[in-house]
């Protein structure tokens, strides 16, 4: 068959438009389109706990937490154009509230969870409120200096365990529990974001990112609007924090570290910011990578910044919009 | 008019650096009334059209919408009271559907408030909408990308966009201009029918021939003042607005 | 007495780390995180210089001040100018790029480089003496601060007011299309903006590392302390800069005299705190009404 007597037919983009209405049901083809990716990400991440050993185990909490953070970070971004570069304030806020009320107070850690979850997404959207009326990049340069900040207002007062931390936290009763809390936790936010941003209310935040004068002139606060979200990353974040406080035992300055804010970042651009499910895979991505760097210490900052830099120069769309811009350009032979 | 006095603008003042934008307007707005605001370009139409709708903030006077004072609020508080404008630049929330443009002001606590016994989700109000203000249901038009729609449609988005308010008065800023006679004759049903349905219409234009087909008043605003009030063929009798036309030298 | 001199000098300290971020935002409206971190690789470029290669302290600070300007200028072309217009990804390339050589300066055992952690390392002062004014003792490294400094920030003010150039940047500055419309070219303006930034950043550690220690560290408080002046004055006025740097130099000082230097971070962020809610644009912020926000 000589390739004029083949045609070149694009057969991929039908199946996305015909699987948009209903008639999908009553498909094979169009249900697995449908269900397939998402099928596999659920499921992937449901059974890895069970075949990891546990030191991986342990890495793929982290990666879990990062992911997370990582959906914020997008989300933040992408959505309502605020760029936070300090997202190891929520981790360090969950993780000393839920270790504080844990260690002075004895609050069990399913009571001191949620409440340092709450507590600190309160404070940290607090702290953040006063920028929220402004132009995005008071956004950026605030949420950068109030990790450290905080550091210094935890050493300059002494308190919370101060420089050394506190350890004998209660620890997550099982192993079990452990991953599957997170993932869980994971789920929940990535499948909840993607509802959100497609409700009312991501609609919104649309309008305000295209034209906020107008979204002013329909009567809408736009600060008002910027507070929920914040509020609604800093509880993800606290939520990591203080999951993270438990996972260990222990809570430290160390919580506070760069890692925390660099990390999601470098997962969001590698992902593909803007799909919510890019970040969560560069998360999984990067952070077996850097537990492989372990005895590189701060090199692996470094490592996540030239990533960021390459991929925010050379291919900023991301892996995950990249995939599916060849997806949709594949095609095939058929004969004519 | 006996009309309800929906607006009482008192000794407006607003200086931008070193320039007068608005100095000393006053007027009353009555409900059901439609009032040009006419004047040479630069003469602070929009600036007053700005100042009413709270993006600008006046540095003296006062604004009492329907009795209540409003100068001084953000500009989402006085839409929420009713008095909604539009914008003389189109921008439209331009990566979304037409119709989803009007979701924005349905999620407004004003439509919120009103809306809570009604029925229908937000997406089909906003297509009737559209419908009413003279989009085709068949050619698909209220699903284009709003970026994507010619301008004639976008003005009437922009009407939408207030309409949406459900409001008590409506600032047009410009909304005639770009747009043919046909398309302008089109559209003056529509500004009819808001009328009736009680809407105070306050039209900044420049396209007087159009704009006198259905202001009662015109209000002439030069250098920030006004200098005259009035029906419209009265207004445009006056030397003192020819003058603010024409220039000293004109005659007509 | 005392406090008002020492707080002189820490005002003037204050301005000569903001100065160098608030010229790069205002020219080209790109907040450039990486600016404490040139102002760390500035001091340790001239310890390397003077202790690993022997120079003369002079040309140890010409030549780290002339490579800083370089860096500047290497930032813009190669980062930055593939990312303007896009706010998101300019505030997170220069993010990176802080991290890339704050982190890289902590690096050990990369092809025989060092790295510098531990506090072993310091900067000389230019004279090191002690001089009394007006019954206080004060050391010439901090009097060269004042005067230096004052000196550097006319320059500043000569060239941006009076040399073709500068006045470029003031057009650029003041109205981007508008500048762009007559010919001047928005890159070269903002490259240069960067150099100037990046040397006033080096300018600034010379005369002010002496007094210390040399740790990375100091690339995050530098950073800090400069963004609090420039929230503190608002982005974009000299004047504010100026009056920020002075009230938040008293400030620092008077705290570190009441409570100790540890409360410094709380006093700079309770500072922004305060400006953010009572008066969001700043103490000089340009009255921009229309668009005080996005």
């Amino acid at each position: 068959m000589t390739a004029s007597e083949q045609r070149k037919k694009r057969i991929e983009r039908s199946i996305t438009v015909r699987s948009r209405s209903l008639y999908a049901l009553s498909s094979w083809r169009e249900m697995t389109f449908l269900l397939l990716p998402r099928a596999a990400l659920v499921a992937s991440l449901c059974i890895l706990p069970l075949v990891l050993g546990m030191y991986w185990q342990r890495v793929f909490c982290a990666a879990a937490i990062y992911a997370m953070l990582a959906l914020a970070f997008d989300f933040l971004a992408q959505f309502v154009g605020l760029v936070c570069l300090g997202l190891s304030m929520f981790i360090g806020l969950g993780g000393y509230i839920s270790g504080g009320l844990n260690h002075y107070w004895g609050w069990p850690i399913w009571l001191s969870i949620p409440a340092a979850s709450l507590a600190g997404a309160v404070l940290g959207t607090l702290a953040l409120v006063p920028c929220l009326r402004l132009r995005g990049v008071y956004f950026a340069i605030i949420s950068f200096m109030l990790p450290l900040f905080l550091v210094s207002l935890i050493i300059a007062t002494s308190i919370l365990g101060s420089t050394e931390g506190i350890s004998s936290l209660d620890n997550l009763p099982n192993i079990w529990i452990e991953q599957y809390l997170i993932i869980g936790a994971l789920l929940l936010v990535l499948f909840g974001f993607r509802r959100l941003v497609t409700e009312d209310f991501g609609v919104i935040l649309q309008g305000i990112k295209d034209n906020d004068q107008a979204v002013k002139a329909s009567g809408i606060d736009i600060t008002a609007y910027r507070i929920k979200a914040v509020f609604l990353a800093a509880c993800i974040g606290s939520f990591c924090g203080a999951y993270l406080s438990h996972l260990y035992g222990w809570l430290g300055l160390s919580m506070f570290a760069m890692d925390f804010s660099i990390l999601p970042i470098a997962a969001t651009v590698m992902g593909g910011m803007g799909t919510l499910a890019g970040p969560v895979i560069g998360a999984f991505i990067l952070t077996p990578l850097s537990e492989g760097l372990r005895g590189f210490g701060q090199l692996r900052v470094v490592l996540y910044s030239l990533l960021l830099l390459g991929f925010i120069l050379y291919k900023p769309e991301g892996i995950l919009n990249y995939l599916e811009r060849k997806y949709f350009q594949f095609e095939r032979w058929e004969k004519v | 008019m006996a009309g309800e006095l929906m607006l009482a603008v008192e000794g407006l003042w607003k200086v931008f650096g070193g320039i007068l934008a608005i100095s000393g307007v006053s007027f009353n707005l009555h409900r059901g009334e439609v009032v040009g605001i006419i004047g040479p370009n630069g003469a602070g139409k929009t600036t007053l059209v700005n100042l009413l709708s709270g993006f600008v903030k006046p540095d003296k006077g006062s604004i009492r919408f329907r009795g209540e004072r409003v100068d001084g609020l953000p500009p989402h508080k006085i839409a929420s009271r009713g008095l909604v404008r539009t914008f003389q630049i189109m921008r439209p929330f331009h990566s979304m559907p037409a119709y989803k443009n009007l979701i924005v002001p349905l999620n407004s606590p004003r439509v919120r408030k009103t809306r809570a016994g009604a029925l229908g989700d937000l997406d089909s109000v906003a297509i009737d909408i559209l419908e009413e203000i003279g989009f085709e249901r068949d050619a698909r038009v209220p699903y284009k990308t709003a970026g994507s729609l010619p301008l004639g449609y976008l003005k009437r988005l922009e009407l939408a966009r207030c309409l949406a308010m459900q409001p008590e008065v409506v600032l047009c800023d410009e909304v005639f201009s770009g747009m043919s006679m046909s398309e302008i004759a089109s559209m003056i049903p529509l500004l009819e029918k808001m009328q009736m349905n009680g809407i105070t219409l306050m039209m900044v234009e420049h396209r007087l021939r159009e704009l006198f087909k259905l202001a009662d008043r015109v209000m002439v605003i030069n250098f920030g003042e006004k200098i005259a009030d009035g029906p419209p063929a009265q207004v445009m009798a006056d030397p003192a607005v020819k003058k603010a036309y024409m220039g000293a030298e004109g005659q007509q | 007495m005392e406090i008002i001199i020492y707080g002189a000098v820490n005002s003037m300290v204050f301005m000569l780390v903001a100065s160098g971020f608030a010229l790069v935002y205002g020219v080209s409206r790109i907040p450039n995180f990486a600016h404490g971190a040139i102002y760390v690789l500035v001091g340790f470029l001239a310890w390397s210089f003077l202790n690993d290669l022997k120079l003369p302290y002079a040309l140890a600070i010409l030549l780290s001040l002339l490579v800083s300007a370089l860096l500047g200028v290497l930032i813009y072309r190669f980062v930055l100018m593939r990312l303007r217009g896009m706010p998101t990804s300019e505030i997170i390339a220069s993010f990176a790029v802080s991290l890339v050589i704050l982190e890289g300066l902590r690096l050990q055992g990369i092809a025989g480089f060092k790295g510098f952690i531990g506090p072993f390392y310091s900067l000389p002062p230019f004279l090191d003496a002690k001089v009394k004014i007006a019954g206080v003792f004060l050391d010439w490294q901090r009097l060269f601060i004042l005067g230096l400094g004052s000196l550097v920030l006319l320059a500043i003010y000569l060239f941006t007011h009076y040399s073709k150039a500068g006045l470029k940047l003031r057009a650029i500055a003041q109205d981007e299309q508008a500048a762009m419309m007559l010919g001047i070219n928005s890159d070269r303006a903002a490259m240069m903006s960067l150099a100037l930034g990046s040397a006033l950043a080096g300018t600034a550690a010379i005369l002010i590392l002496p007094l210390g220690n040399l740790a990375v560290e100091q690339g995050y408080h530098v950073l800090i302390r400069a963004l609090a002046v420039c929230i503190v004055g608002g982005l974009g006025s000299w004047a504010g800069t100026i009056i920020a740097s002075l009230v938040l130099g008293y400030s620092v000082i008077l705290s570190t005299k009441l409570f100790g230097g540890v409360w410094e971070s709380v006093v700079l962020v309770g500072t922004i705190i305060v400006i953010l809610l009572l008066k969001p644009s700043g103490l000089m912020g340009k009255q921009k009404e229309l668009e005080e926000r996005v």
